[in-house]
């Protein structure tokens, strides 16, 4: 499973500050914090509050890219901040996102080809988020046509149900869980999933166990990625030992280190 | 039309273990035996390099092996009485490239050895015969423990692989190995689980995984050789998915089970020469990166088997 670490965003306040006053050494603690931790991946967000996106997250790219060389997740919804972070990625990046709008998918899937990144497409669009599974997956093979259409692999597309708040959208859980199942059989070979795990849990009082249990139920119904704080040991034991009930890892007694000595 | 062939692509690669040290690293050996490295299942040169081919290790005792059948005795003439003129037939007469000694002698029911008395035996054996050398107990932890480290001593710099560790058992032979630089042989009963998790146990000391050989155990043609044969696949195909704490290449104790079969026992030559082969040849298609053999002409047949597969 691909595990996508998200602490490296604006809307947090150590990284708003480091990122205002430049200060490196909070950036590169937290990469590195979240590989050690088992992330694959980073994602990078400049947050709302950036006022020249562009710079910061070619600044936020070249910071974490100064001590790993963990492939990036450029996460932004203006596709000239995207290209700017593609420009400068060592490796191979994923964009982070398009929804399925024309406009978007015309301007980053060609960007995708171009520089040979991953991409996560949000089953969301101008009109709003999609109210219950089929319009997630109406959403979701408009997406999947536009890739195919275009040249771009479905394989290296990343699916994202748009998982909502339980205490908000509390009747959907079961639709979002069901959608990870069903993208798979839009196309052969097949696109993948990812959630934005921490969602989920927004505005509850048990944030980590409302997370890590939703995690390992998507896990049960395909789930390829998920964008996660990978500090969070419970969570990240969770997704270890969901993926040893479903045999993709050889049981052992010890078998969380064995994971993480990978 | 032709049909494509259905390649399956691995992200995993088996470790490759060495086994002998030359002058140049140390030791005092004609060459070194490299096992391992395979990037696909057994043979399936076109998914992946198979950069090492498996090997057979000659068993030789530290003590006339006065339990092995006659057919088997014969093969080895007068050799067998003593350990060190049955190491140089193996390697002169047939021209075998590693050795395996089994110190059966430090068993309290086989002559019950000191450790200084084999250690010196080491010694000399070294001096005779060139070829890398596996080590192996006596099967009594006790006296194992006892004995093992000061034969690891005695081998110092020749990078042996030495065993077995088990779960139960690992601590003290793992120190030994880590101190006098040799490899290791992690013995689990027919059991992948256990398997990992020795492996994992013995990195945890600080050998690294690279210098573990997995002895998954195994059971002759009609005792078991199918479970021992599915455990193999299942340990080859997590290592060749990503799974390093499997990655290990195996070691395969053939001679012992064959010969202990009661169909290698009966009044013909030939039906205990034929169990070996058979049982080996099957374990090299379930991943065996080393067979240790007891017949001299059930092992030159395995290698002309192993010969033929690696012909372009």
């Amino acid at each position: 499973m691909l595990i996508i670490g998200e602490l490296i965003n604006g809307m947090f306040s150590n990284i708003s500050r480091a990122l205002k006053e430049r200060n490196k050494e909070v950036i590169q603690k937290c990469a590195l914090a979240q590989v050690e931790a088992g992330a694959d991946a980073l994602d990078v967000n400049c947050g709302p509050s950036s006022k020249d996106p562009v710079t910061d997250m070619q600044w936020l790219i070249e910071t974490i890219q100064e001590v790993t060389d963990k492939p990036l997740s450029i996460d932004s919804s203006k596709p000239k901040v995207i290209e700017a972070g593609l420009k400068i990625c060592k490796a191979r990046a994923i964009i982070n996102s398009t929804t399925s709008d024309q406009d978007k998918m015309d301007t980053l899937i060609p960007l995708a080809i171009k520089y040979n990144a991953r991409l996560i497409g949000l089953t969301i669009n101008a009109k709003g988020i999609p109210q219950n599974k089929d319009q997630r997956l109406e959403l979701a093979a408009t997406i999947v046509s536009n890739c195919v259409e275009k040249g771009f692999a479905p394989e290296e597309l990343y699916l994202d149900p748009i998982v909502l708040p339980v205490n908000v959208a509390q009747s959907q859980m079961y639709d979002i869980l069901e959608s990870i199942r069903e993208f798979k059989i839009i196309s052969e070979p097949s696109p993948k999933a990812v959630v934005g795990l921490s969602n989920v849990s927004q505005g509850t009082l048990s944030r980590s166990l409302v997370n890590r249990t939703f995690l390992a139920m998507a896990i049960a119904f395909g789930l390829d990625a998920a964008i996660l704080d990978p500090q969070d040991k419970e969570l990240m034991d969770t997704l270890i030992t969901s993926e040893l009930l479903l045999n993709r890892h050889i049981y052992c007694d010890s078998y969380l280190d064995a994971y993480r000595k990978k | 039309m032709v049909t494509p062939l259905m390649l399956e692509k691995w992200s995993g690669k088996i470790a490759v273990l060495t086994i002998g040290a030359t002058r140049e690293d140390g030791g005092s050996r004609a060459h070194v035996i490299k096992i391992g490295g395979q990037q696909s299942l057994p043979f399936l040169f076109q998914e992946g390099p198979s950069p090492h081919r498996p090997v057979i290790a000659f068993e030789v005792w530290d003590v006339y092996p006065q339990d092995w059948q006659e057919s088997l005795q014969r093969a080895y003439v007068y050799s067998l009485k003593d350990p060190i003129v049955w190491a140089k037939t193996c390697v002169e007469d047939y021209n075998e490239q590693i050795l395996c000694l089994r110190l059966q002698g430090i068993h309290p029911d086989y002559g019950n050895k000191s450790a200084d008395t084999e250690a010196e035996f080491i010694k000399e054996l070294l001096k005779k015969v060139d070829v890398p050398l596996i080590i192996i107990g006596s099967g009594d932890d006790v006296k194992d423990n006892a004995v093992l480290p000061i034969c690891c001593e005695a081998a110092r710099g020749e990078r042996c692989l030495i065993g077995s560790a088990v779960q139960d058992n690992y601590k003290t032979l793992v120190a030994s190995v880590l101190a006098d630089g040799h490899n290791i042989i992690a013995e689990s009963p027919i059991d992948i689980n256990i398997a990992k998790q020795l492996n994992i146990l013995i990195s945890d000391m600080g050998l690294s995984l690279e210098r573990i050989a997995i002895n998954p155990t195994i059971g002759a043609l009609g005792y078991g050789l199918e479970y021992a044969y599915s455990i193999m696949e299942r340990c080859r195909l997590a290592a060749l998915s990503g799974d390093k704490t499997l990655a290990s290449p195996f070691i395969c104790f053939v001679g012992q089970e064959a010969w202990r079969a009661k169909e290698s026992k009966v009044n013909d030559d030939r039906q205990g020469i034929v169990w070996e082969v058979i049982t080996a040849t099957a374990l090299l298609q379930a991943g065996a990166d080393i067979l240790v053999m007891r017949h001299p002409e059930a092992i030159s047949k395995v290698n002309s088997y192993i010969a033929n597969l690696f012909r372009e």
